[in-house]
């Protein structure tokens, strides 16, 4: 075991851990952030896509470990005093989730996406949205959501 | 107040009530919940296909750190646990019952396709768990297994269960075969095609889960699971599996992250955790991984057919012979043996007027994993056969696709076709007609010139589609072999301050209920949408309910709802009448207000639901207390949503690669809700189309039995990329059968889309059949192999 501190949600965290433990088993059963989700075993669906100091990581793909210090932003710490983030609105707006499984890890690489690239179109943000799988809504109005959430931040 | 409900009122697109909960992350999935004191559970599963088990030796597992039991299919057997089973009844042209195979619920001398269920491991941590399943050492005869569809009915070929010769579980036909004979002698053409529908693995994104609870002071169980009907699951696990009697076993269905089909069955696993937790003394959860989500969830599709149809000299349809080999999997799964049968050959006379079809269908076993119910059940594999040998018949009469669905159409109505159903409404011409407007059919031929001066190969395809929803009248489905009924329960509840909780028998992985079925309620009772609670997934909250399936929860659960209001409504009313002193008859319910007519006495519906608690001034009256009602509704016929999908492709002839460049849907499915939440199943249903036509393909290795599409690094999900923006329309004939005038959405782009895109591909590429998924290497091959014959010609 061995203890593992970081910044969650603006909140210090530190927990004692098997050095095995994966950043996504951590956020979600030693802090009890449900939001985050797993939805494969080979780094390939992104529902467990959270923020590593401001990046959007598959927290599958990482260690707890290799998170140690840093500041970590999960679907529950999008949310800034009671106001949902453009991003999260948007996916309502637009019906962009239906069984709402994939929806933490869309939102979270959504709000990276249009950090990263301001001036989105419908081919980038589908070409962008390969990582995160969805076998719901045909993407059609995930893209939508966040055309219309990178329009309304620009 | 009147401005929020004309915005949530019925066929308006209000935004989701269940959403806040989803993008905040406060969803509660069954992994989301833990119990205390709760230990973890793995499963050891078959590494072969099929292999007798000698020995299995668990002195090492138990041994191991943190193991609390370990279980094998002796366990169960000393209990006298009953397998699980195949909940629908087909019986053989000889008359003879289906040939059923038991299905224990972890084996027990035999192992029958890679991933049966060998034994649990009980630990206190799922790594425990995990390692000491490793432990295990099972002694395995292993035998050459029966894989492949094509051979499996062959006389040497291995056995699966010893109950049907042959692999064959059934041989069941439908169809007037006499009328279809006469048909063919007397063609004028007669046009043949060899289909395969493509094994399919449903991938809804969360994994199945379960945590079975055992209270030792009650003897109750209690059972989380990802289930898509958790009363069904009861009974099952009760009546057949006898689990725990049916009162003292609560079967929980919390958020679930999508199931089109997967989540209806009852598992190996859930069964165990539920079992095992009395024998543990402790909650047991297990979280399956998408590893054995891929060897485990009952697949879908899978079917060889034969096809042919015979023409007239005119190109109309005088009659369909349809031949199908069917997989059923190793075991029979929960509803498997309905699938290939009657929610399939009921479906194979389409939109056409077509007088004679007979089809037979063999339902045969291999050594892969149960093949059951998956987004559109049946329906999709008529659908693809039915309009692939159209459109290759339209194409081998040199008629126009188009005109030539036209001409065979179903034009009266109601329409009784060869093969049981009966179509009660649609006005197939209204679909087709919009969808050529939309997709500006006439510019076709400019678009593919366009296409050809960079290179590419342009191809539209088309598919008139109808399928059988709002599963469905009882009494039929019963003289069918049904096992069940699949009626539909509503209660509502007007609670003394004016809101009211609903529960419901249907259940929501990603439909949207809790805003659609609160809109119905809201717009009949004047209330606010916030003001209506939808209950559901829960054994000890809803009384009975036959779950989420067959797209039939609008057409028969907000049937049942609709049921109950209005006996809310009659008893409200009578209420208002005792209490202002005037007759039923003179009472007028608008907008949330009772009001008698020609007077202004009136009462909010507030006022009226804390006086139906109070019951201060019922004295006098035969009146009881309460706003409360019931309903069972059980639909008098089946529903017919149809419409037309058209499919642009265009095909980059050095790479294969196929891309959808322009699709519309038209779908009639009678009254519409919401229309935003419709859109939506659509969007999903045609994407999951797409994904059978072009990516999508279960294959298990034809010697081993290996599945070698086991991860999302080889079984191709469509992405995002894949996938272009879905141009949609509608249509409306309103359906008579029901109170509402709905049919159903949920598979049908599942259903439709399919054909509309190999019928492109085909088009483009100028060849007649290819295979499912239409990959770029077999797109590529057909092109190679088509080049030399255009150049000879
Ligand atoms: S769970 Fe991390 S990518 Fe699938
Ligand atoms: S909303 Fe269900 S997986 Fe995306």
């Amino acid at each position: 075991m061995s203890v593992v501190a970081m910044t969650v949600n603006g909140k210090s965290v530190s927990a004692d851990v098997e050095p095995r433990t994966l950043l996504v088993t951590y956020i979600r059963d030693t802090l009890g952030l449900t939001g985050t989700h797993i939805g494969c075993d080979t780094s390939q669906c992104g529902a467990c896509v959270v923020h590593v100091d401001g990046k959007a990581v598959k927290s599958c793909t990482m260690l707890a470990a290799q998170a140690e210090g840093a500041e970590v932003t999960t679907v529950e710490g999008l949310a800034q005093d009671g106001e949902l983030h453009p991003v999260q609105k948007a996916f309502r707006e637009h019906h962009g989730l239906q069984c709402g499984y994939c929806t933490p890890g869309m939102i979270m690489t959504a709000v990276d996406l249009i950090r990263r690239k301001p001036d989105l179109d419908e081919e980038t943000v589908r070409e962008q949205l390969e990582g995160n799988i969805c076998r719901c809504t045909g993407y059609h109005n995930i893209v939508k959501a966040i055309l219309a959430a990178s329009n309304e931040m620009r | 107040m009147t401005a929020e409900i004309s915005e949530t009122g019925i066929g308006k697109p209000a935004r989701r009530k269940e959403d806040f909960r989803f993008i905040t992350g406060n969803g509660h999935y069954t992994d989301d919940i833990n119990r205390p004191h709760q230990t973890h559970a793995s499963f050891l599963r078959s590494p072969h296909a099929h292999a007798r088990i000698r020995s299995i030796d668990i002195s090492d597992a138990e041994k191991a750190e943190g193991v609390l039991a370990v279980f094998t299919g002796q366990d169960i057997a000393r209990d006298e646990l009953g397998g699980l089973i195949c909940g629908w009844t087909v019986t053989s042209k000889d008359g003879e019952p289906m040939k059923v195979g038991p299905h224990p619920v972890l084996a027990l001398d035999t192992v029958r396709y890679v991933g049966d269920h060998v034994a649990m491991v009980v630990a206190e941590t799922r790594e425990q768990a995990e390692a000491a399943a490793e432990l295990i050492d099972v002694d395995y005869d292993a035998l050459p297994a029966a894989v492949s569809l094509a051979s499996c009915q062959n006389g040497d070929a291995p056995q699966v269960h010893p109950e049907a010769p042959r692999n064959t579980c059934f041989e069941w036909e439908l169809g007037n075969k006499a009328e279809t004979e006469a048909a063919f002698s007397k063609a004028a053409r007669i046009v043949s095609l060899d289909l395969e529908n493509n094994r399919l693995i449903p991938n809804a994104m969360e994994p199945r889960a379960a945590i079975g609870e055992f209270d030792k002071g009650t003897g109750d169980y209690t059972l989380w699971t990802t289930s898509q009907n958790p009363h069904v699951a009861r009974l099952v696990l009760s009546a057949f599996v006898g689990v725990a009697p049916e009162h003292k076993l609560r079967v929980i269905a919390p958020d679930v992250g999508g199931g089109f089909g997967s989540k209806i069955f009852i598992y190996s696993e859930e069964t165990a955790c539920a079992w095992a937790s009395a024998k543990v003394g402790r909650p047991i959860k297990w979280t399956g991984n998408r590893s054995e989500a891929f060897l485990s969830d009952a697949h879908g599709r899978d079917h060889l057919s034969k096809a042919e149809l015979a023409l007239d000299a005119d190109g109309k349809m005088l009659g369909l012979r349809v031949k199908t080999v069917a997989n059923l999997g190793a075991y029979l799964s929960t509803f498997s043996a309905a699938v290939p049968t009657y929610l399939y050959g009921t479906l194979l006379s389409g939109q056409y007027d077509l007088p004679a079809i007979h089809v037979e269908v063999d339902g045969v076993y291999t050594h892969t994993a149960p093949v059951d119910a998956y987004r559109g059940a049946g329906r999709p594999e008529a659908t693809y056969l039915i309009e692939r040998i159209a459109e290759t018949a339209a194409r081998e009469i040199g008629m126009d696709p188009a005109e030539f669905r036209r001409k065979n159409f179903v034009r009266e109505f109601p329409h009784q076709t060869p093969v049981i159903m009966n179509y009660d409404i649609g006005n197939y011409e209204a679909s087709l007609d919009a969808a050529l407007e939309a997709i500006d059919y006439k510019g076709f031929p400019a678009r593919r010139a366009e296409a050809e001066s960079r290179g590419k190969l342009r191809g539209i395809g088309f598919s008139t589609y109808i399928e059988a929803c709002g599963l469905a009248p009882s009494a039929a489905v019963g003289s069918l072999g049904a096992g069940v009924g699949l009626w539909e329960s509503a209660e509502v509840r007007v609670n003394p301050t004016g809101n009211i909780d609903v529960l419901t028998g249907s259940h929501s992985h990603g439909q949207g209920h809790e805003t659609t079925f609160a809109q119905l309620v809201s717009s009949r009772l004047g209330v606010p949408l916030d003001d209506v609670e939808i209950v559901h997934g829960d054994t000890d909250k809803v009384q009975f309910g036959m779950g989420t399936y067959g797209s039939r929860s609008g057409a028969v659960g907000m049937s049942a709802i609709s049921r109950a209001l209005d006996k809310i409504e009659a008893k409200a009313k009578k209420i208002a009448a005792h209490l202002m002193e005037a007759a039923v008859e003179d009472i007028v319910f608008e907008n949330g207000t009772f009001t008698v007519q020609g007077t202004d006495k009136s009462m909010a519906w507030a006022e009226l639901s804390l006086a139906a608690y109070t019951a201060h001034g019922f004295a006098g009256s035969d009146l009881e207390p309460g706003l409360k009602e019931g309903a069972f509704y059980d639909p008098t016929n089946f529903t017919f949503p149809a419409g037309c999908h058209i499919c642009e492709v265009e095909i980059d002839p050095d790479t294969g690669v196929t891309k959808i460049a322009n699709f519309v849907a038209v779908d009639d499915f009678g009254t519409i809700i919401n229309p935003m939440i419709v859109e939506g199943q659509v969007h999903g249903g045609i994407a999951q189309g797409v994904g059978q036509a072009l990516l999508e393909h279960g294959v298990y290795d034809p010697e081993s039995g290996q599945l070698v599409t086991g991860s999302y690094m080889d079984y191709c999900m469509p992405r995002a990329d894949d996938l272009p923006s879905f141009r949609l329309g509608f249509t409306t004939t309103e359906c008579p059968s029901n109170p509402l005038g709905m049919k159903g959405c949920g598979e049908a782009g599942a259903i439709a889309s399919p054909p509309a895109i190999i019928n492109a591909v085909t088009d483009a590429l100028n060849i007649r059949e290819i295979a499912m998924p239409a990959t770029p290497a077999r797109v590529w091959a057909a092109l190679q192999a088509r080049q030399p014959r255009a150049a000879a010609e």
